[in-house]
């Protein structure tokens, strides 16, 4: 069991692409943890689809030595964080591993909202903060501008903020040996009865729930039968360790290690990121604090394209709810899309993730409904009840109220970005709620938004508007009174449950006209006319029509076309068979993408 | 460009399997001469003009054609020939004497059935009285002319080089030469050609008084000199509701003319006018295509030859089978092509071949005015005027 005075904890705060990644690859290096030879990119970032995002999903945790200046040996931690917004608890978690933390900023790009946003949670969470600048070595680099406004965030000298290059090494070493310096050193009690943090968890095929942990108090070692104080899970450790980033078992674990658990358990939320472990015989009274349980934020429909798949798919959800608590779903059943699952994520990014995960390690083929949130809608009669999905919507003359829920936007962006933004905000529906200069160019923009107008593409909007400068950020801010009513899509008379959406009353007709021609679009034509209308409870709003087609024929078929002009009508029923039927009509499952893609035309 | 579908490896004898062979229907001949004076704009045919690569092989065609009929003699063995058909490119571009080789031939390892159709397409321009005389009195019954229009103008946009008048002109020496069926082929939707001009080519083609009339819409084919002009922006395409209208304009002014459609492209005088070798296409029957990128089809195995003039020459030299590949068609596939070809046909798909939801389908099509209702009260799915214009789409109801 290592000193505590030599163990370092700290995690490295970054944007995506601006180094984190490359910098822990470096830091392995140095440390001579991983043979350069045998390192894949970025080591950190071990699932594909997340080395193809440059994105961390799950966080890492790896041990590494380090022989400081002073010729003394050091421990340290360094716990890999999820760097986007839909995962700031886990985020939050992480930082609440460590004691420190390295903020890494493009020297050429400057801060972006999330790296602000996660340097607020680590200075609430008293992190030792080490500001450095990456990539200095490139000829884009700004580092005068960039070390301004490191300074401005985290009131510090802008001559205080290392100038590194993760690519080359350059001022690595004396990052490491900042770290020693200033990373205050754990100060757990070795004798108090044990606690540890659960900070990730994943699930392993072969051995059940890997907890990531991060021991505060006393020791664990293998055997201990251990108690989750906010789950009440009870399970005995079967092996303990360190991430090398192997797992290394080792005989214990104690105060300020970080490292594996494993029990035997199969279910992530057994082990839930958050909870506070500690040992049945003579534990904690006290969990640690920080505890809060994973709510799903955005919602969507899941069908398969084949209705045969539908058992595939079930599989698959479950497969990846063991490895991803956040994850909740239950079957649903669409007129116009079949069987399926109603699913709940964390926000958009996770929703994305989810489903290409179940595309491509599950190889089905996936349509997925527009994205909505939970409303509270209080009844006439008193009664309230969550709505997440739109076709759900009560009558509206039994709606005595319907409440959704808001976020508070923090949004970055180079000034002349201003105009554009405050557009897209107001246009959908934000309160604008304070403007800050980071510098003399940049900006941060608050504004109060509805989370159902956020899942919307406002992200690409955003990034689209100001030509990718501006980032974004949010966290919700709770439920507020609004003005919504469901807009329904009729295809030929008849209302289609997948297109329902919920939309506030000032926007209806737009999003109606807008919807309508969307869908005009990608209807093919018929052999007959095909309405399309857009309708607020009897009311119609927008109508369109899909002309029917008048000929659809080849021209001529002698010997030498027959084979080929076969072929091409047996692709043509293949596209046919991956059609919805809706009363008559033929709807391609692109056609229900319009409504996913409301702005992408524009 | 001309394409071939993808199949399964063909065996190098051309051999056919047992159950393919034996069938006793009409069978037919296909000779494919892939050579034309000019390519015309829109032409994606497998076919080779001077100067282009795979013409300089012309020489070698009719040896090599008679190599191909010696193959198909063996794989075969005996069986009566029903119809001939010259196609291409330009057949009337060899010598009379070159296209009576090849039909002797023919008739020397087959046997020509007594009253067989021996036809030949032909360019007005490449055609005259002595050239007709000699070809009449071989043994050829039949002559198909491209007239394409009687607008100077659309010509030239088609790449025509006959003058107006001259294919109304060759009808007459077709007839004069004794042949009782000549065909006119005429194109409407021409990109820029307007309502008027249609009805001119259409009663220049009634003028000469053919037994027979093809009409086909103008498709522009990707990879085309003419897709290239549209692509620029040099000519426009027709839109749908003008190919309707000149559809509709050619079924009202032929029939008034007491012409009658028996395929969706075709209009004959009376029924001895039907051309019978395409018949055999759409009935599903059994033919021989000889030539470069020629299909054929005989007991339900479909084939063709590799496309390059060239090559085939090669292969037939070298004693081996022209074929690139082939395919059995299933069940399915089989009741596709059946519904397919049938329903292009005034004689329609019998409702006894439909699978139970293709026949429910055919229901439906009745009420929707797509499909004939006393056809369909006596058994079978025949097309109207606005089904004939819809057909794929009922093509793949009634195939279900």
């Amino acid at each position: 069991m290592a000193d505590q005075s030599h163990i370092r904890n700290f995690s490295i705060i970054a944007h995506i692409d601006h180094g984190k990644s490359t910098l822990a690859d470096r830091i392995l290096e140095l440390t001579h943890t991983v043979d350069p030879r045998s390192m894949r990119a970025q080591l950190l970032d071990s699932m594909d689809l997340e080395r193809e995002r440059g994105i961390t999903i799950k966080a890492q945790a790896v041990r590494v030595f380090y022989t400081a200046q002073d010729g003394e040996t050091y421990q340290f931690h360094l716990i890999d964080t999820p760097g986007h917004v839909d995962f700031t608890y886990e985020v939050s978690r992480s930082l609440a591993a460590c004691e420190g933390a390295l903020l890494v900023v493009d020297a050429s790009q400057g801060v972006e909202a999330q790296t602000v946003a996660n340097t607020y949670l680590a200075i609430d969470a008293g992190l030792e903060l080490i500001p450095t600048m990456n990539k200095v070595d490139l000829p884009g680099a700004e580092p005068e501008r960039v070390g301004e406004e490191i300074a401005e965030l985290i009131g510090e000298d802008p001559d205080h903020v290392r100038r590194i290059s993760a690519k080359t090494g350059e001022g690595v070493l004396d990052v490491l040996e900042q770290i020693v310096q200033r990373v205050p050193a754990p100060t757990g009690d070795p004798e108090a009865p044990p606690r540890a943090l659960i900070f990730d968890s994943e699930y392993d095929q072969y051995r059940g729930v890997i907890a990531y942990i991060r021991v505060v108090d006393g020791t664990f070692k293998k055997g201990d039968t251990i108690v989750g104080m906010e789950t009440g899970t009870v399970a005995e450790i079967d092996d303990i360790g360190f991430f090398t980033p192997a797992q290394l078992p080792a005989k214990q674990l104690g105060p300020g290690e970080v490292g594996y658990l494993i029990t035997g358990i199969k279910d992530v939320t057994q082990l839930a990121v958050g909870d506070t472990l500690t040992t049945k015989i003579s534990g904690a009274d006290e969990p640690l604090p920080g505890y809060r349980d994973v709510k799903p934020m955005v919602f969507c429909g899941l069908f398969p394209m084949n209705n045969d798949d539908y058992p595939e798919l079930r599989d698959a959800l479950e497969k990846l709810t063991l490895n991803d608590a956040a994850l909740s779903w239950e079957p649903e059943t669409s007129d116009a899309l079949g069987f399926g699952f109603r699913c709940g994520f964390l926000g958009l990014l996770h929703m994305d993730i989810v489903r290409e995960r179940l595309e491509r390690e599950y190889d089905l083929e996936l349509m997925a409904t527009m994205p909505s949130v939970e409303f509270e809608i209080t009844l006439t009669d008193g009664d309230v009840i969550p709505v997440h999905n739109p076709t759900d919507m009560p009558d509206p003359a039994r709606i005595a109220e319907v409440r959704e829920p808001y976020i508070r936007a923090s949004i970055l962006t180079p000034k002349e970005y201003i105009g554009q933004i405050m557009e897209l905000c107001q246009d959908r529906r934000g309160n604008h709620s304070g403007m800050h200069y980071l510098s003399a160019d940049r900006v941060q923009l608050t504004y109060d938004l509805p989370l159902a107008e956020v899942v919307l593409d406002f992200f690409d909007q955003l990034k689209t508007r100001t030509k990718g400068y501006a980032s974004l950020d949010y966290e919700p801010i709770g439920l507020r009174p609004s003005n919504l009513v469901k807009l329904d899509v009729l295809l030929g008379g008849d209302a289609v449950d997948a297109l329902s959406m919920v939309v506030h009353r000032d926007k209806a007709y737009g999003v109606g006209k807008e919807l309508t021609e969307r869908l005009r679009k990608r209807i093919p034509r018929q052999q007959y006319d095909v309405p399309i209308q857009a309708a607020v409870g009897a009311k119609i709003i927008a109508r369109e029509t899909v002309k029917a087609f008048r000929k659809d024929v080849t021209a001529k078929c002698y010997g030498g076309d027959i084979s080929r002009k076969r072929k091409l009508l047996e692709r043509q029923k293949e596209g046919k068979k991956r059609m919805k039927q809706v009363g008559r009509i033929e709807v391609p499952q692109e056609a229900f993408l319009a409504v996913l893609e409301l702005a992408d035309d524009k | 460009m001309a394409r071939l579908p993808a199949g399964d490896p063909a065996p190098a004898d051309g051999a056919l399997p047992a159950e393919a062979l034996g069938s006793a229907g009409p069978f037919g001949f296909y000779v494919h001469v892939p050579f034309c004076a000019t390519r015309c704009g829109y032409c994606d045919f497998n076919t080779y003009v001077p100067g282009e690569r795979g013409a300089e092989h012309a020489s070698g065609y009719v040896g090599a054609v008679l190599a191909e009929i010696d193959l198909a003699a063996r794989v075969l063995g005996p069986r009566a020939v029903d119809t001939v058909f010259f196609g291409g490119g330009t057949p009337t571009l060899l010598s009379a004497d070159d296209l009576i080789r090849v039909l002797r031939r023919i008739d020397e390892r087959f046997g020509l059935r007594p009253g067989a159709e021996v036809t030949t397409e032909a360019n007005p321009e490449s055609v005259d009285p002595r050239k007709l005389e000699a070809l009449r009195a071989a043994g050829f019954t039949r002559v198909s002319l491209g007239m394409q229009s009687a607008v100077p103008r659309i010509l030239e946009i088609l790449d025509r080089t006959h003058t107006p008048g001259r294919p109304e002109q060759a009808v007459q020496e077709a007839r004069a030469a004794g042949f009782e069926q000549v065909s006119l082929d005429l194109i409407y939707g021409t990109p820029g050609e307007t309502a008027d001009e249609w009805r001119a080519s259409l009663d220049a083609a009634l003028s000469a008084e053919p037994d027979h009339l093809s009409t086909y819409s103008l498709v522009v084919e990707p990879g085309t000199r003419m897709a290239a002009q549209v692509r620029r922006g040099e000519l426009q395409v027709p839109g749908e509701d003008v190919i309707v209208d000149r559809f509709e304009t050619a079924e009202r002014v032929l029939a008034e003319a007491g012409l009658s459609w028996y395929e969706t492209c075709s209009w004959a005088r009376d029924e001895a006018a039907w051309c019978r070798h395409n018949l055999g296409y759409w009935n599903g029957g059994d033919w021989w295509g000889a030539g470069p990128g020629a299909h054929s089809h005989v007991g339900g195995v479909r084939w063709w030859n590799v496309l390059h003039p060239r090559a085939w020459t090669e292969k037939l030299a070298a004693g081996i089978s022209p074929a690139a590949a082939r395919e059995t068609p299933g069940a399915d596939e089989s009741r596709l092509e059946r519904v397919m070809l049938g329903l292009r046909l005034r004689s329609g798909v019998a409702l006894s071949h439909l699978t139970r939801d293709g026949r429910q389908a055919a229901q439906r099509h009745v009420a929707e005015g797509l499909l004939e209702p006393a056809d369909h009260a006596a058994g079978r799915a025949v097309l109207t005027l606005r089904g004939r214009l819809l057909a794929d789409p009922v093509t793949l109801d009634l195939a279900a």
